[in-house]
């Protein structure tokens, strides 16, 4: 006999929780719905008795969404957890599934289309719930892909890599289109191939969405999987002469698409030379950056502010983003014009394609 | 009630958790605190030290060719906003929360 499965609704506003106790109630698989309408209370019912799905709203008083699913997903693993919020920002969007969530949806999106909502809730509480594996970080891009095509679906795959954000169109089991790092079509589809890691969504299909690649999906899987082979193996010292010009060529293109003045990927103190493009001062600069760094990092232990996220400073001439990259340091500079507002999500964009 | 009253300032005086600054500090151009309306609780020897370090930014950038007007260090839970004074700083403390507005 199958058992009934318990949900959690999580909101602050009395008059929402009550609307979706009577939508949830509707669901195929007839759950138990519990509410709560603060962190604290919830995080009380989670304790007290097992639930198969959280669902949480992001901008509550004392203990905001994030908070609670933070402390969810280090508390109870195997609880699901859907983000139901009103605030219509992507930045939030990407915490949430920063945080593991399963599902991110829009109150508004909710309303206007609690069909597919529902469905999408009835899919969370129904799947794998005697064993097998849970999301797809496991699986390599390229089985992502096959699988999606195998199965003949049309949608549009959204993956994600730090700042970076890529698109795939499929359609019928076919792919159709490809958009990465400012590329578009099959350039954009290598691209997206060669990173390693990320995150990935799967997004309703644009069936009117113009057709770029026309190569058969096995095809320009194999042809990327040699690229990526030779690039690996650089068999001649020609090979990777070549492999180092076309490098610096890609880089400075990044860079004047991005339209930053100059990069300094300054490796930690014995660990090899910083490696710059545009400027002249990029040993001085490479002291100042690898420093700044170390203080500024001693300094967060110290007053416990948590981790560097990065510096930014400005003077008449310049802007500039100091970031941390894995163990390396990143110094961007930008002209002074440049919209400082989206100075660090294009920095953030800059760094992660120049390691890439 | 005097036996809980001894409990519960033991516990008060062995909590480890440190508050964030929160406030505008000016320092000196040897990092002397010269004027501050961050809380009396927060240690002066830690404001010294973000003081300190501020200004150590500021000079090693005028150092590689690069002087710096303003410096702005964000932290994941605190951002130091930092302007330079002829030769001192006025630095503004804003402790940051989850939902807080993305630094830019």
């Amino acid at each position: 006999m199958q058992t009934q499965q318990k949900i959690l609704v999580l909101d602050d506003d009395a008059d929402w929780l009550d609307l979706c106790r009577e939508i949830f109630l509707q669901l195929p698989s007839k759950p138990d719905v519990r509410t709560a309408s603060s962190a604290r209370r919830a995080l009380a019912m989670l304790e007290s008795e097992p639930f198969r799905l959280l669902i949480c709203d992001l901008k509550m008083p004392r203990m905001d969404g994030l908070q609670v699913l933070a402390i969810v997903r280090r508390r109870f693993p195997g609880l699901r957890t859907v983000v139901l919020s009103g605030l219509e920002d992507e930045e939030f969007r990407s915490r949430a599934y920063a945080l593991g969530v399963d599902l991110f949806w829009l109150k508004s999106d909710m309303q206007r289309n609690s069909k597919m909502f529902t469905e999408c809730l009835e899919s969370l509480l129904g799947h794998d719930t005697d064993g097998g594996f849970r999301g797809i970080q496991s699986k390599s891009l390229m089985d992502i892909i096959q699988m999606e095509c195998l199965s003949r679906s049309s949608s549009v795959l959204r993956i994600t890599r730090g700042p970076l954000v890529a698109k795939l169109w499929l359609q019928d089991g076919e792919l159709i289109d490809a958009e990465a790092e400012g590329a578009r079509g099959e350039v954009a589809f290598r691209r997206i191939l060669a990173w390693k890691s990320g995150t990935f969504e799967n997004l309703p299909a644009e069936p009117g969405r113009e057709r770029t690649i026309t190569k058969p999906i096995n095809a320009l899987l194999l042809e990327s999987a040699q690229a990526m082979d030779e690039n690996a193996n650089p068999s001649t010292e020609t090979q990777f002469v070549d492999a180092s010009h076309r490098k610096t060529i890609w880089k400075l293109s990044l860079l004047t698409r991005e339209g930053a003045e100059f990069v300094i990927a300054v490796p930690p103190e014995g660990q090899g030379e910083p490696e710059a493009l545009g400027t002249q001062s990029a040993d001085q600069l490479a002291i100042w950056t690898r420093h700044a760094a170390e203080i500024v990092k001693e300094l967060g232990d110290k007053i416990e502010a948590g981790p560097l996220s990065h510096i930014s400073g400005n003077n008449l001439e310049k802007q500039l983003m100091v970031l941390p990259h894995g163990d390396k340091s990143f110094l961007v500079g930008w002209p002074p014009g440049a919209a400082s507002n989206q100075l660090l999500e294009q920095s953030r964009k800059l760094v992660a394609s120049w390691d890439s | 009630m005097g036996f809980l009253k001894k409990l519960s300032r033991l516990f008060r005086s062995r909590a480890g958790v440190q508050q964030l600054p929160a406030g505008s500090v000016t320092v000196d151009r040897d990092g002397h605190v010269v004027t501050s309306t961050v809380s009396s609780a927060y240690p002066k020897a830690l404001l010294g030290e973000i003081g300190r370090d501020v200004l150590v930014l500021f000079r090693e950038a005028r150092a590689a060719q690069m002087p710096l007007a303003e410096v702005t260090i964000h932290f994941t839970s605190l951002r130091i906003t930092a302007r330079e004074l002829r030769g001192g700083a006025i630095i503004f403390l804003f402790p940051q929360t989850a939902l807080s507005p993305m630094p830019t």
